[in-house]
C-alpha cells in the first residue's frame, strides 16, 4: 500500500509560499517589534485579526465532522455581541437595558456565551431530534438571528466604552492581542477534547456511518447537539472579540460571510465536506491561510471587493480537487459494494 | 396541492387579521402594491423555486440582484449605453454566473449551497468593483418604464415591476406544468437517482436549473433598479434568506420534488404581508419582520416533519 | 414443451466481472426464451445482482457477450437497455413518488400538444397501460402515497408500456402480502403469455415453484445449473443453492456439552408482521446457536429485532430473565449484547477511520474513559489474537481486506467484554483462510462461556460450529435441530421444507 501524502501539507505549503512572496516583496514581513512590552508586525496582526474566523472554523470542523454544517455563526455573532454591548452600554430603547449588570464585563461575556449556546441547542435540536436537514435548520436562524440583534440594539449601533470590555479585542496580555490568547487556546482546548477523550472519535465515526455508529450503542443525537452547541459557544466568542474591538454592536455587519470564511477554512484545511475524518489542525492552517491571503492582498493594495473574488475562486478550487479525490475513492467503494 | 392551500390560507388570514386590526389595510391598493413592492424578490424567487424543486438551493440570489443593478446602472450612466443593450448585457451576464454553478454543479459535481455562496462571494466583489457607490438612474427609455402603468380607476395602479412579476408567474408555472423541462425538475427532485434510471436527463436539466435561477435573479436586480432607480452594489444583502424563506412558504420541500410557481408567489405575498403589517403599525421596528418570517419558517419546516413523517432510510432493513 | 425449439430471447455467455478483491460473476452463462419465466435464485454474493446489473447496462461485464433477438448488444446504462427493450423492477421501485401515477408511467414519453404536455392524454395513454394489465388504480393519485405493491405494478407498466420485450423483476415479492403476490403473479402469467421473457429474482422457494418456467441458481459467482422447475426438487434446489462442502459431506459439530445453566437470552413467540413470527427459543452461556435458513427466510430479521434495530411487534424478549419492553441497539450494547450486522460496509465499518478506531468505537461509544495506554493495549491485543494484518493500525479501514475488515468489527466487541454476540453472516465475503480463523475463534469464544447467536448461508459452517440450529422458512421459526440432527442432510431438508 503506497503512503499517502498527509492532505495537511497542501494548506501547509501554500502558507509557506504566501510567507516567502510577502518576504521577498516587503523584508520587513517577519518583522516583529516590541512596544511597550507588546509585539507588534504583519504576523501577529494576521493572527489578531484572523481569530474570529478562527472561533468559527474551530466549531464548524466539529459541526461539518457529523456531516452537518453551520450557516448560522455569523448571525449568532451578531446576536452575542449585540448582547455583551446592550448589557454594557445600557443604551435606551434596548429590551436588554433593564438589566443592570454594574458594567461587569464577566457577566456581559457570560451572558453572551450563554446565549450563543442557547441558539446552537436550538440548531442542535433541531438537527438531532426533530430531523431536519442541517443546511435548512440553521438557515432559519441565519434568517431570524440578524432581526434578533436588531431587536436587542433596538436598530441602533450600540457604541461603548468600557476598558475591561474593550480590552478583551484590543488588548495585550504577555505582549500578544488578547483575541490571539483567546482563540489559540480555545482551539487547544479543542484539541484536547477531541483527543483526550473519546469525543473526536464519536464526532467522526457519527458523520462517517451514521448506521454503524447507531448499531455501535453511540448516543448520535447526544454528539451531533453537542457538536452545535459547542459552534454556538464559539461563535459568541468570536462575536464577543468582533463587538470589543470595534467598541460597537453592528448587529447588520458583525460576521457577515464569515460562516463562508469558516467553511472555507474546514475544506482548505483537508476536512471532508460529506462528514468523518477532520483535522482541527488543518482548519487551523487553512483560517490562518485565508488571512493571511486576505492580508497580503490588501497590503499589495488589492481592493477588498477583489479578494472577495479571489476568496471564492480558492473555494472552488479546493473543493474540485477534494472532490476528484472524492470521487476515485467512492468509485472504490462502490465497486467493493456491488456484487 | 394541499400545502398550497395552507399557504393561501396563512396569507389570507394574515391579510384579513390585518384589515380588522388597521383601519385602511383593506384595499385593492395596498394589495396591488404588495405585487409592485416585492416584484424583484418575487422574480428571483421564482428561479429559486427551479432550484429548490430540484432539491438544490442557491444562495447567490441577493448578491445577483445587488451586482445586476448597479452593472445596469453603470452601463446606462457611465458608460452611456442605450437601455436595450443594457439590460441584454445584464441578462447575459446573469446567464454567465448561473451557468458557472451549473456547470460546478452538475458536472463536478460540488454541494450546491457551497458553489452559490462562493457565486455570493463573487457577486458582491464584482457589484463593489463596479462601483462602490450608489448611482441613480435618469436613462430616458428605463425612466418611462419604469412610470408606465395602468391606472385601474382610483383604486390603484398596476406597475411595470408588479407585471413583470405577475408575467415570471406565469410563464414559471406554464414551463412546470407543460413542459417537458418542468417535468424533469419535478422528478430530480423526486429521485436524482430514479430519474436516471428511467432515462431522464439529469446533468443538462441541472445545468439549466441554475442558469435559469442566474437569469430569474438578473430580471430581479434589474426590476429592482426600475422600482427604486437606483443601482447599489449592497443592495439585495440578505435576501437569499427572504427568497428561500418565500419558496418554503409556497409549500415547497428543500429536499425537493414539492412546490410550485403559484405558491411562491404566494410566499412572496405573505411576507411582503408581514412587511406590510409592520409598516401600517408604526410601533413596530422593521427587524420584526426577519423574527416573524424565521418563525414562519420554522412552523412551515416543522409542520412538513410532521406530516411527512418519512422513516429515516438507514433504519429500514 | 416448446421450450427446446424456440430461438433464445437472449443470451448471455461468458459474463465475468471482477470487482476489486471479489470475482462477482465468473464466466456465467445464462438464457431467456420467450413467452417463459425464468427465475434466478442464490443466496448473498451469489451474483444475482451482478447478472442482473450487467443485463441491466448497470455495470459492464469484464468479459462474455450479451445477444438480444440475434444482435450483440452492450447496453451502457439502464435507460440504454431500456430502448433496447429491456426494462427493469427493482425491488424498492425506482419511481418518484413526488409525481402521479399516470406522468410515473409515461415520463419521458409525454403525449405532446401544440402548447407542451397534453395531460389528458397523457392520463388516457397511461390508464389504458394499466388498465392492460388489470391493474385499476387512478392515474391521478401521487404514487408516493399508494402501497409498495401498487407500486411495483405501476413500473411493470411502465416497462411493458415502453414495449419491453425483456423483464427484469429483482426480489418483486419480498415486502408483498399474500393476497399482493396473486395479483402481481397473475399479471406475470398474462405477460407471459404475451411472449414476453420475465426474468425472476427470487429468494422464496414457493413462490419460484409456482410462476416459474425453468430456474438458474448461481452461487459465489459462478453457475450452478439451468433446470425445468418440474424436473427439480426441493432439496436439489437447496442444495444447489447452499453448496455442500466436498469430501466433508455431513459435517457435524464436535458436540460440547452445553451447561445446564439458565438461559441468557430467551424469546417466546417473538415476531413482527411482515418480517418473521412465532420466534421462540432459549440461548445459554458457551452455546453456538445457529438460526438456518435461505435469505429472506427471516433469520437476518430476528437478529435485527433481538438487537433492537426493528420494532417487535409481538412476544417477549428476556435478557438474564428481565423482560426487555422496548430494546435499542443502546440498551442492547449495554446489556452487554453485541451484533456483527450482516452488511458490513453499510452497517458495520467506518470506512475512513482507522483500524485503531474502528476497533475501539464500541468502547468509546459507552462513554467510557479509557487511558491512552489502555487503549493501545487492547487494539495491540485484539491485533495479534485475530491476526489482523494491516499496514498499520492508523489505516483507514476501508483499505483493508474484507476478512480483516470483519475481523476488526469482531475485536471491537470482543473489547467491550460482552456475554452475548449476533453474528450476522460474519463469513460472508471474505477469503477461506480468514473464514476459518473466523469460525476458529467464535469456538474458542463459546469456551469462555459467550453466547452466540451464528447465522450463515453456509450450511456447512452452521454445522460445523453450532450445538444446536433453528430453522426459518417463509419468515417463521419452523424448528429446532438438536445433537446429532445438526448436520448438513438434516438442515437442508428442514429447510427445503421437506416433512420430517
Amino acid at each position: 500500500m503506497k503512503r499517502e501524502i498527509p492532505a495537511i501539507v497542501w494548506p501547509l505549503a501554500a502558507l509557506a509560499a504566501l510567507c516567502v512572496f510577502n518576504l521577498a516583496a516587503n523584508p520587513g514581513f517577519f518583522h516583529v517589534t516590541v512596544m511597550n512590552g507588546h509585539l507588534f508586525g504583519s504576523l501577529v496582526d494576521i493572527l489578531n485579526r484572523a481569530a474570529p474566523v478562527l472561533l468559527l472554523s474551530c466549531g464548524m470542523t466539529l459541526v461539518i465532522a457529523t456531516g452537518g454544517i453551520d450557516l448560522s455563526v455569523g448571525a449568532v455573532m451578531a446576536v452575542c455581541g449585540a448582547v455583551a454591548a446592550c448589557l454594557i452600554a445600557r443604551p435606551a430603547g434596548s429590551p436588554l437595558a433593564v438589566f443592570d449588570i454594574h458594567g461587569s464585563a464577566l457577566l456581559a461575556c457570560g451572558a453572551a456565551v450563554g446565549v450563543g449556546m442557547v441558539l446552537g441547542l436550538f440548531n442542535g435540536l433541531l438537527v438531532a431530534k426533530a430531523n431536519v436537514q442541517p443546511i435548512v435548520a440553521t438557515l432559519i436562524l441565519m434568517v431570524a438571528g440578524r432581526g434578533i440583534a436588531q431587536l436587542l440594539t433596538s436598530g441602533q449601533i450600540v457604541i461603548f466604552d468600557h476598558p475591561q470590555f474593550n480590552s478583551i479585542g484590543a488588548g495585550f496580555s504577555l505582549g500578544l492581542p488578547n483575541p490571539i490568547w483567546i482563540a489559540s487556546i480555545s482551539f487547544l482546548l479543542a484539541f484536547v477534547l477531541v483527543r483526550a477523550t473519546p469525543f473526536g472519535v464519536l464526532v467522526s465515526a457519527c458523520g462517517d456511518n451514521p448506521v454503524a455508529a447507531r448499531y455501535c450503542g453511540i448516543d448520535i443525537v447526544r454528539i451531533r447537539t453537542i457538536v452545535y452547541v459547542l459552534s454556538g459557544l464559539l461563535a459568541a466568542c468570536a462575536g464577543i472579540i468582533a463587538t470589543s474591538d470595534i467598541k460597537a454592536a453592528d448587529a447588520n455587519n458583525v460576521g457577515q460571510y464569515l460562516e463562508l470564511d469558516a467553511i472555507l477554512a474546514v475544506a482548505i484545511g483537508g476536512g471532508s465536506l460529506t462528514g468523518g475524518r477532520f483535522s482541527l489542525f488543518g482548519s487551523f492552517v487553512g483560517a490562518v491561510l485565508m488571512q493571511s491571503l486576505t492580508t497580503t492582498l490588501l497590503a499589495r493594495g488589492t481592493p477588498p471587493e477583489v479578494t472577495l473574488i479571489l476568496k471564492a475562486v480558492v473555494v472552488i478550487c479546493v473543493c474540485i480537487l477534494q472532490s476528484g479525490a472524492l470521487s476515485v475513492r467512492l468509485q472504490k467503494r462502490d465497486r467493493q459494494a456491488a456484487g | 396541492m394541499k400545502t398550497l392551500y395552507a399557504t393561501l390560507g396563512v396569507f389570507l388570514a394574515l391579510f384579513a387579521a390585518a384589515s380588522v386590526a388597521y383601519p385602511g389595510f383593506f384595499s385593492l391598493r395596498v394589495a396591488l402594491n404588495l405585487f409592485t413592492d416585492n416584484a424583484f424578490l418575487g422574480v428571483a424567487a421564482i428561479g429559486l423555486t427551479f432550484v429548490i424543486l430540484s432539491g438544490g438551493i442557491d444562495l447567490s440570489i441577493g448578491a445577483m440582484i445587488g451586482c445586476s443593478g448597479i452593472l445596469c446602472a453603470t452601463l446606462l450612466e457611465k458608460l452611456h449605453w442605450s437601455a436595450v443593450p443594457a439590460v441584454l448585457a445584464v441578462l447575459t451576464f446573469g446567464f454567465c454566473i448561473g451557468a458557472m454553478h451549473g456547470a460546478l454543479i452538475a458536472v463536478f459535481r460540488l454541494p450546491p449551497f457551497l458553489v452559490t455562496l462562493a457565486g455570493l462571494f463573487v457577486c458582491r466583489g464584482i457589484a463593489l468593483s463596479i462601483s462602490r457607490e450608489a448611482l441613480q438612474v435618469s436613462d430616458p427609455t428605463f425612466t418611462r418604464i419604469s412610470e408606465m402603468s395602468v391606472r385601474l380607476g382610483k383604486l390603484g395602479t398596476v406597475t411595470a415591476p408588479a407585471a413583470v412579476f405577475v408575467f415570471a408567474v406565469g410563464i414559471a408555472a406554464y414551463v412546470l406544468k407543460y413542459s417537458s423541462f418542468g417535468r424533469r425538475v419535478y422528478a430530480l427532485g423526486g429521485s436524482e437517482n430514479s430519474s436516471s434510471l428511467m432515462g431522464l436527463t439529469v446533468t443538462r436539466t441541472k445545468f439549466w436549473i441554475y442558469v435559469l435561477s442566474g437569469v430569474c435573479s438578473a430580471v430581479g436586480g434589474l426590476v429592482f433598479l426600475l422600482y427604486t432607480a437606483s443601482g447599489n452594489a449592497v443592495a439585495g444583502t440578505g435576501l437569499e434568506l427572504d427568497a428561500i424563506a418565500a419558496v418554503v412558504i409556497g409549500g415547497a420541500t428543500l429536499t425537493g420534488g414539492y412546490g410550485s410557481a403559484v405558491g411562491t408567489m404566494l410566499g412572496v405575498l405573505t411576507l411582503g404581508t408581514i412587511q406590510t403589517i409592520i409598516t401600517f403599525d408604526g410601533r413596530l421596528s422593521s427587524w420584526w419582520t426577519k423574527i416573524f418570517v424565521g418563525c414562519l419558517f420554522l412552523a412551515f419546516v416543522l409542520a412538513r416533519r410532521i406530516i411527512h413523517k418519512e422513516p429515516e432510510k438507514s433504519f429500514s432493513p | 414443451m416448446t421450450i427446446d425449439t424456440t430461438p433464445a430471447l437472449v443470451q448471455m455467455t461468458g459474463i465475468s466481472k471482477r470487482f476489486p478483491g471479489v470475482l462477482a460473476l465468473d464466466g456465467v452463462e445464462f438464457d431467456l426464451l420467450s413467452g417463459e419465466i425464468h427465475a434466478l435464485m442464490g443466496e448473498n454474493g451469489a451474483g444475482k445482482s451482478s447478472l442482473i446489473k450487467v443485463l441491466t447496462g448497470a455495470v459492464q461485464p469484464d468479459a462474455g457477450r450479451i445477444v438480444l433477438n440475434g444482435t450483440e448488444i452492450a447496453p451502457r446504462s439502464p435507460a440504454d437497455a431500456a430502448k433496447l427493450g429491456i426494462g427493469v423492477v427493482y425491488q424498492e421501485v425506482n419511481l418518484l413518488p413526488n409525481l402521479s401515477v399516470g406522468e410515473n408511467v409515461m415520463l419521458g414519453h409525454e403525449p405532446r400538444s401544440r402548447w407542451g404536455i397534453d395531460w389528458r392524454k397523457l392520463h388516457a395513454e397511461a390508464s389504458d397501460a394499466l388498465d392492460n394489465l388489470g391493474v385499476r388504480v387512478s392515474t391521478r393519485a401521487n404514487l408516493g402515497t399508494l402501497p409498495l405493491s401498487i407500486q411495483q405494478l405501476v413500473a411493470i407498466a411502465r416497462a411493458v408500456r415502453l414495449k419491453s420485450k425483456v423483464l427484469v423483476l429483482d426480489e418483486p415479492t419480498s415486502s408483498l402480502d399474500k393476497a399482493e403476490v396473486e395479483r402481481l403473479f397473475e399479471l406475470l402469467t398474462n405477460l407471459r403469455n404475451k411472449q414476453m421473457g420475465i426474468v425472476f429474482v427470487t429468494h422464496f422457494i414457493e413462490q419460484m415453484y409456482r410462476i416459474s418456467d425453468r430456474v438458474t441458481v448461481l452461487r459465489n459467482g459462478k453457475k450452478i445449473g439451468t433446470n425445468n422447475v418440474s424436473e427439480l426438487d426441493r432439496s436439489e434446489l437447496v442444495s444447489q443453492m447452499l453448496g455442500r462442502a466436498i469430501g466433508e459431506r455431513g459435517t457435524t459439530a464436535r458436540r460440547r456439552e452445553i451447561k445446564e445453566e439458565k438461559p441468557v437470552l430467551q424469546t417466546r413467540e417473538l415476531g413482527a408482521r411482515g418480517q418473521v413470527e412465532g420466534v421462540a427459543f432459549d440461548l445459554r452461556q458457551g452455546e453456538i446457536l445457529g438460526f438456518v435458513g435461505l435469505l429472506g427466510s427471516g433469520r437476518s430479521e430476528t437478529i435485527r429485532m433481538l438487537f433492537g434495530i426493528d420494532p417487535i411487534e409481538f412476544g417477549q424478549l428476556f435478557i438474564r430473565g428481565n423482560r426487555i419492553s422496548k430494546p435499542s441497539p443502546r440498551k442492547m450494547v449495554r446489556l452487554r449484547v453485541g451484533l456483527c450486522p450482516e452488511d458490513r460496509r453499510r452497517e458495520a465499518i467506518f470506512p475512513n477511520l482507522s483500524l485503531r478506531d474502528n476497533m475501539l468505537m464500541t468502547l468509546l461509544g459507552q462513554g467510557m474513559r479509557i487511558s491512552k495506554r489502555k487503549r493501545a493495549e487492547i487494539v495491540e491485543r485484539y491485533r495479534q489474537v485475530m491476526r489482523i494484518a494491516a499496514a498499520g493500525l492508523d489505516t483507514p479501514i476501508w483499505q483493508l481486506s474484507g476478512g480483516n475488515q470483519q475481523k476488526a468489527v469482531l475485536a471491537r466487541w470482543l473489547a467491550a467484554d460482552p456475554e452475548i454476540l449476533l453474528l450476522d453472516e460474519p463469513t460472508r465475503g471474505i477469503d477461506i483462510g480468514a473464514k476459518f480463523e473466523i469460525l476458529g475463534l467464535l469456538e474458542s469464544l463459546a469456551e469462555k462461556d459467550l453466547a452466540l447467536v451464528f447465522v450463515s448461508s453456509e450450511l456447512e459452517e452452521s454445522a460445523r460450529i453450532c450445538s444446536r440450529a433453528l430453522v426459518f422458512r417463509d419468515r417463521k421459526m419452523e424448528d429446532e435441530l438438536q445433537g446429532d440432527a445438526v448436520n448438513e442432510a438434516d438442515m437442508l431438508k428442514r429447510i427445503a421444507g421437506a416433512s420430517s
